[in-house]
């Protein structure tokens, strides 16, 4: 009722994509290119942070509990903007002390530590477990065989953890899509900054707003269907669980 | 660390912490209410009604909650003003202040991920129960009232504490339209004193603190509720 009084919907929408499809494409491509090197950053952290919660010393242990326990609790637009500032800021004064120029940190790389440190924290718990999953005899069979620790982890540990790292892993990267939105914050323009600018200029707010969420929900069902396949793969061999 | 800024910004940070508090509590009660009817037209796989619900999860949880903000805040409310005799009447108020928008934002989002979790909550509960409830005479919706939704809540608990965690770590994005809660208030303070870190320092510290309280309560809750598996 409210939409069909208001809107003349044709001229809005050859207006969007006339003057802002370019801003706006460009702007979802960088959300994708810092969700996808955060998301890359944070499994790798939480790898070894996974690890070391498992194999590590008490106090690299207490370390890393630390690390999850404070920064699952916080939420995620505080982090970024403390961890933006302060990341900025140390690297500057690191810079100084060497006796060289403070820099303009690149906005595209602060996003992508940023959000794999917060990642990393949530990455580190779901790996965690999917490591504890793994049957520990055949851990145990694979040292005995003679395996190194990195070969047990390549040949027994990671193809068995998979099955169960998968789902996880799948609502991470879901996460990390939609939080590359809190970047915008900082002045980073990703797709949803990017949609904002376009909308201050042109006064269609609900119009390209709705394109923005179009192609976040785009990125958010492709992904869900790719995880799914991944899934499958890595259960290939596995008894199928009986239908519901 | 300068801190002399605090005693003078507390009140301020008071009345933050209040509307962040009632932005939490609001959305919860009123999102966990509403995502019952959402949970179980997708139960029964109801015609049509399905398929906006499950439609309606999907947006919600495939878009980020920022974006669903501003196009409240920012796309609703740029039409508003264009409908005729808006201006006249009590909507105008409304329309102009952002916290309805927050409020609104919030709900629909807790109601999109509750009904998911709810939804499998109900599908699981044991259909024996739900069959002996229908076969000693109870009516639809007192089996509903007495079985089959205490069964599913019961069955939730554990995951509901983390989910209205969730939703107190997602309140600082109120303030991106303008609202004084507490990210409101400490984004103020950060301009007023040029300070970078202190205020979001404690930003943080009061946001664990309130994250402990919630596990708390929910633990408290979950041992008072008899659970034999």
């Amino acid at each position: 009722m409210i939409l069909a009084a208001a809107i003349p919907f044709s001229e809005l929408l050859s207006y969007g994509d006339k003057g802002f499809g370019d801003e706006m494409f460009w702007g979802a491509i960088r959300t994708l290119q810092i969700s996808f090197f955060g998301y890359a950053f944070g499994l790798a952290l939480g790898l070894l942070g996974a690890i070391g919660k498992l194999f590590g010393g008490s106090f690299l242990r207490l370390a890393l509990d630390g690390y999850t326990t404070i920064l699952r609790a916080i939420p995620e637009l505080i982090l970024i903007l403390l961890l933006y500032y302060a990341g900025t800021d140390s690297l500057n004064a690191l810079l100084v002390l060497l006796g060289r120029e403070p820099i303009q940190v690149n906005g595209l790389v602060a996003a992508v530590v940023v959000l794999g440190i917060v990642q990393g924290a949530y990455a580190t718990e779901i790996l965690r477990a999917a490591i504890q999953s793994v049957n520990i005899g055949q851990i145990e069979a694979a040292r005995a065989f003679g395996m190194s620790p990195v070969q047990t982890f390549k040949r027994v540990i990671l193809p068995a953890m998979m099955p169960n790292a998968v789902p996880g892993m799948c609502n991470l990267w879901l996460e990390i899509t939609k939080a590359s939105a809190l970047i915008s914050v900082v002045g980073f323009t990703e797709l949803a900054l990017a949609t904002r600018q376009a909308a201050g200029v042109s006064k269609q707010y609900l119009i390209l707003f709705l394109v923005a969420q179009a192609i976040y929900l785009t990125i958010s069902i492709v992904s869900i269907k790719l995880f799914a396949r991944a899934e499958n793969n890595y259960r290939r061999g596995q008894q199928k669980l009986a239908e519901a | 660390m300068r801190w002399e800024w605090l005693p003078k910004y507390m009140p301020l940070l008071l009345n933050g912490l209040g509307i962040t508090l009632m932005v939490l509590v609001f959305s919860v009660i009123v999102g966990f209410i509403l995502a019952i009817p959402v949970a179980l037209v997708q139960v029964t796989k109801k015609p049509v009604w399905y398929q906006m619900a499950v439609a309606f999860c999907s947006y919600i949880r495939g878009t980020p909650l920022l974006t669903q903000i501003w196009i409240l805040y920012y796309g609703l409310g740029s039409i508003f003003p264009l409908i005729p005799g808006m201006r006249e009447n009590f909507m105008w108020l409304i329309r102009l202040d952002a916290i309805y928008y927050v409020l609104f934002a919030f709900t629909l989002s807790f109601i999109g991920y509750e009904a998911e979790v709810l939804r499998g909550a109900l599908a699981s509960v044991n259909k024996g129960e739900l069959e002996a409830a229908r076969a000693i005479g109870m009516s639809e919706r007192q089996v509903l009232r007495r079985v089959w939704l205490p069964s599913a809540i019961r069955k939730i608990l554990p995951n509901l504490a983390g989910d209205v965690i969730g939703q107190l770590k997602a309140t600082p994005l109120a303030f991106t339209v303008p609202v004084m809660d507490l990210m409101g208030v400490t984004s103020k303070i950060r301009q007023d004193t040029y300070l970078v870190y202190e205020p979001l320092l404690f930003l943080a510290a009061i946001y664990l603190v309130l994250t402990f309280l919630i596990t708390r309560a929910f633990l408290y809750v979950e041992r008072q509720v008899p659970a034999r598996r």
